[in-house]
């Protein structure tokens, strides 16, 4: 996806150019592109006159942000303490053994991205994957396939 | 909308009498519970197949949603009320059930086999025999006060919160109250903060009430970041409202006129449902200018986190919203003198601003009678795990764990041996069963090592092993560390490695020793409550289960059957009957065997994935 100078530039101004503002402005830029392109960063430097290693500093401390271009579906399987104890790595392990990627990483076909979380806010029924923002409860080594199999189609 | 602005206690109670109205209508009613919980078991589509199926049938009712009753393991569910009648709660219910659902409220029939329970007891119930919602064990030692609404109200609807005396209490305060009465009062409650460390939140209140400074800002921390518990996300997507009244009263307690909400960025509808409720609260001017007539003005403004697990900590979490990504800071200054840009800045936890309009409304000594000597009131826990019965539980403080896990929780799943809660995330420690009967509050809980935190009760049975949840959170720690004092990001570092080898069966007698060695180094010379409780998880597993730890690393077993490098699979000769199921599921074609024949497991292939354990109904597969 190419990044248009104007378009980033009208999400700055959104937040009256305001440095405070940064961490919003590099979530609507995430939001738009599914990760933060290098070009749109250095957009966002000029603007709010912050050095690019600064925000390159607040890109890599948060771990929502990514700095590399995302597959068309993202996985996330959650690794907090409820899913870990009820078998949360076993399903993450499927899924790498599946994608044959690591967490983390996506797929050459730039269909899936492979990440993981520490809780999703659904303890009671983990271990939970979440797709697209679709979540996935009481997984199983079993459902992996099937969660798969739908978005592979899409 | 200025129509609609509340001004005085009469427009409250025209509102309050539409919020009745909206709760108990006088047609059927039916209510999806619609939290995170809930969509996550399938509730959307429960909620879709009814809208469809309502109008197949043409029954006359109104449909509506609420939020998260507690039980999330028994979601989705389903509210059926009836004028004058109880109302009827179906648990797991699904799409495919609905055509019947609806044919039997349009004959009202209840189906037995799906209630949960009825709830309304003053009047006669619909069916005998299914309990009433206090008798129900998950519910019966429960006394919600945060959670008062959740599940019981459409959270979309102010009307419906205000019907539940909701914003009663922020117009006796603006009408009635000074802002240090107020102030006075949370402190006689003896409420103490929920966010972890339990300081007591009238006195909080009252430090930066009388910190210098004109400008001062109130701030609700909503970054929820110990993995395992969630009554933040619940409270924010099933009552929104009560956290918004509960920072209004604290701000003019304080002498702020702008408070921030921090919301973690994994809770997607938390944030839309707070947004919304801002949203309403400025249509009906609650928020903004000049409220209830009082001269009290007041904003809100809602930050989103961006997942970082340190951003909790109320110094670093005042960084994000200032734009950065410093990290904690050492205090003092405290945030209560200098905080969000270098104002004094009153932070509490969600938890903390929910139970405030209730203070109010009850008053001090009402609240003050709950609980125990030193901890007042009511906790919520999220009472998750190897557990039957898992949910969100508020119950009064000096309940003991065996009251919460045996109880509440209805014991160990699948009738395996428990073995420890863990309490207080990444922060707290396992707690044993020779503890169980240990009443739960702040002090009692850091007694045995562990914390209150902000309320995750993992429970934990033999098949849990206690080494490797030792290196599950010192991993979460280490990724999370903001890497400022050497002791932290060394020290987890280093601990999580000496516990890596130990897993892998590398690890040496020695190796105890050096773990509490470090551990205590990291806990006295690390900056924030990061580094300081790092260890807890470490010297607590070690403390309370030494042996499993000694069965690692000298004879180079994994008890649990969870390290990888220390295990085995293979078929129980007695057990197995041939029926074949795990042989596909295997990825490696581990498993052969012919049909109605004793299989065999090739170890050399095996991966170790599970999946064989998982499709057995025979219990078959050894794990050693
Ligand atoms: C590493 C770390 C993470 C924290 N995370 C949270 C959190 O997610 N939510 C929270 O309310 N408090 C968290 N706290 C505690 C806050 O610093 C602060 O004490 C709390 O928000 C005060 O609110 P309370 O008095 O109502 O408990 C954390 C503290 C530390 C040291
Ligand atoms: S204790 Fe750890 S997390 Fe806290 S400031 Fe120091 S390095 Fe950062
Ligand atoms: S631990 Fe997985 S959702 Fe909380």
């Amino acid at each position: 996806m190419e990044v248009e100078e104007l378009k980033v530039k009208k999400r700055i101004k959104k937040y009256n150019n305001e440095k405070k503002a940064l961490i919003s402005i590099l979530q609507d830029i995430q939001e738009e592109y599914n990760y933060l392109p290098p070009e749109a960063l250095k957009i966002v430097s000029k603007s709010l006159d912050i050095p690019l290693i600064d925000i390159f500093g607040v890109a890599t401390f948060y771990r929502t942000f990514s700095l590399k271009p995302r597959g068309k579906h993202l996985i996330t399987v959650c690794l907090g303490t409820a899913c870990h104890v009820r078998g949360g790595p076993k399903i993450l392990e499927e899924f790498k053994r599946k994608l044959n990627i690591k967490a983390g990483e996506t797929t050459k076909d730039m269909r899936f991205t492979l990440e993981t979380v520490a809780c999703l806010g659904c303890c009671a029924i983990g271990p939970v994957v979440v797709v697209d923002g679709n979540y996935h409860s009481q997984t199983s080594i079993g459902t992996v396939d099937s969660i798969l199999k739908k978005y592979r189609k899409k | 909308m200025s129509n609609s602005k509340i001004v005085t206690l009469d427009d409250l109670e025209l509102l309050k009498e539409k919020g009745l109205n909206l709760i108990y209508p006088t047609k059927t009613k039916i209510s999806v519970g619609m939290a995170t919980c809930g969509i996550s078991t399938g509730a959307r589509e429960v909620f879709q197949a009814i809208s469809e199926e309502v109008q197949n049938q043409k029954l006359d009712c109104v449909l509506s949603q609420t939020g998260c009753l507690g039980f999330c393991q028994r979601e989705p569910l389903v509210d059926v009320i009836e004028p004058g009648k109880p109302k009827v709660v179906y648990a797991e219910m699904s799409y495919d059930k609905v055509p019947e659902l609806i044919t039997n409220i349009k004959n009202q029939k209840i189906k037995n086999e799906w209630m949960l329970c009825q709830i309304g007891e003053k009047y006669s119930p619909r069916l005998d025999g299914i309990p009433f919602y206090k008798d129900v064990d998950f519910y019966k030692k429960q006394k919600k006060i945060a959670l008062r609404n959740c599940g019981f109200i459409n959270p979309d609807c102010i009307e419906e919160y205000i019907a539940k005396r909701g914003y009663f209490a922020l117009h006796k305060v603006l009408t009635e109250m000074k802002p240090k009465e107020v102030v006075d009062m949370i402190a006689e409650s003896g409420l103490r903060g929920r966010g972890g460390a339990g300081f007591l939140t009238g006195k909080k209140w009252q430090i930066t009430r009388s910190s210098k400074g004109k400008i001062k800002y109130i701030i609700c921390n909503a970054d929820e970041g110990d993995p395992g518990a969630y009554m933040d996300r619940s409270l924010l997507e099933g009552d929104p409202h009560s956290v918004l009244e509960g920072m209004l009263i604290g701000a003019y307690a304080i002498g702020a006129s702008t408070g921030y909400i921090y919301v973690r960025a994994e809770y997607p509808q938390a944030i839309v449902k707070f947004l919304q409720a801002v949203k309403q609260a400025e249509e009906h001017g609650l928020l903004g200018k000049d409220i209830f007539n009082s001269g009290f003005n007041f904003e809100v403004r809602v930050n989103k986190g961006a997942g970082a697990f340190v951003c909790g900590e109320e110094t670093a979490l005042i960084a994000s919203i200032e734009g950065g990504w410093s990290g904690p800071r050492p205090r003092p200054p405290f945030p209560a003198k200098s905080g969000l840009w270098g104002k004094p800045t009153n932070i509490n936890n969600v938890e903390t601003w929910a139970n405030v309009p209730v203070i109010i409304d009850k008053g001090a000594d009402w609240y003050s009678k709950i609980g125990t000597e030193k901890s007042k009131g009511t906790k919520v826990f999220s009472v998750v795990g190897k557990v039957n019965n898992t949910g969100l539980v508020e119950v009064p403080m000096g309940i003991t764990l065996r009251e919460i896990v045996y109880d509440i929780g209805g014991g160990i799943l699948d009738n395996r041996k428990f073995k420890a809660v863990q309490t207080g995330g990444p922060s707290g420690g396992c707690i044993p069963e020779s503890l169980i009967d240990l009443p739960v509050d702040f002090e009692k809980l850091t007694e045995v090592g562990s914390m209150m935190g902000s309320g995750g009760m993992i429970v934990m049975d033999e098949n849990t092993c206690m080494v490797d949840v030792a290196k599950y959170f010192l991993a979460f720690l280490e990724d999370e560390s903001c890497g400022k004092c050497v002791p932290c990001r060394e020290g987890i570092e280093k601990m999580r490695e000496i516990l890596n080898n130990i897993c892998k069966g590398e690890g040496e007698e020695a190796d105890i020793e050096l773990l509490e060695e470090i551990a205590l180094t990291v806990k006295e010379m690390s900056l924030c409550g990061l580094g300081q409780t790092a260890s807890n998880p470490v010297l607590t597993t070690i403390k309370y289960f030494r042996n499993e730890y000694e069965e690692h690393i000298i004879n180079k077993r994994c008890p649990a059957g969870v390290c990888l490098d220390l295990i085995s699979y293979s078929i129980d000769a007695e057990k197995c009957n041939g029926c074949g199921a795990c042989v596909r599921p295997c990825p490696t074609q581990a498993i052969t065997g012919e049909k109605k024949k004793l299989h065999s497991l090739d170890q050399e292939k095996c991966i170790k994935c599970g999946a064989c354990y998982e499709t057995c109904k025979f219990d078959s597969i050894i794990i050693k």
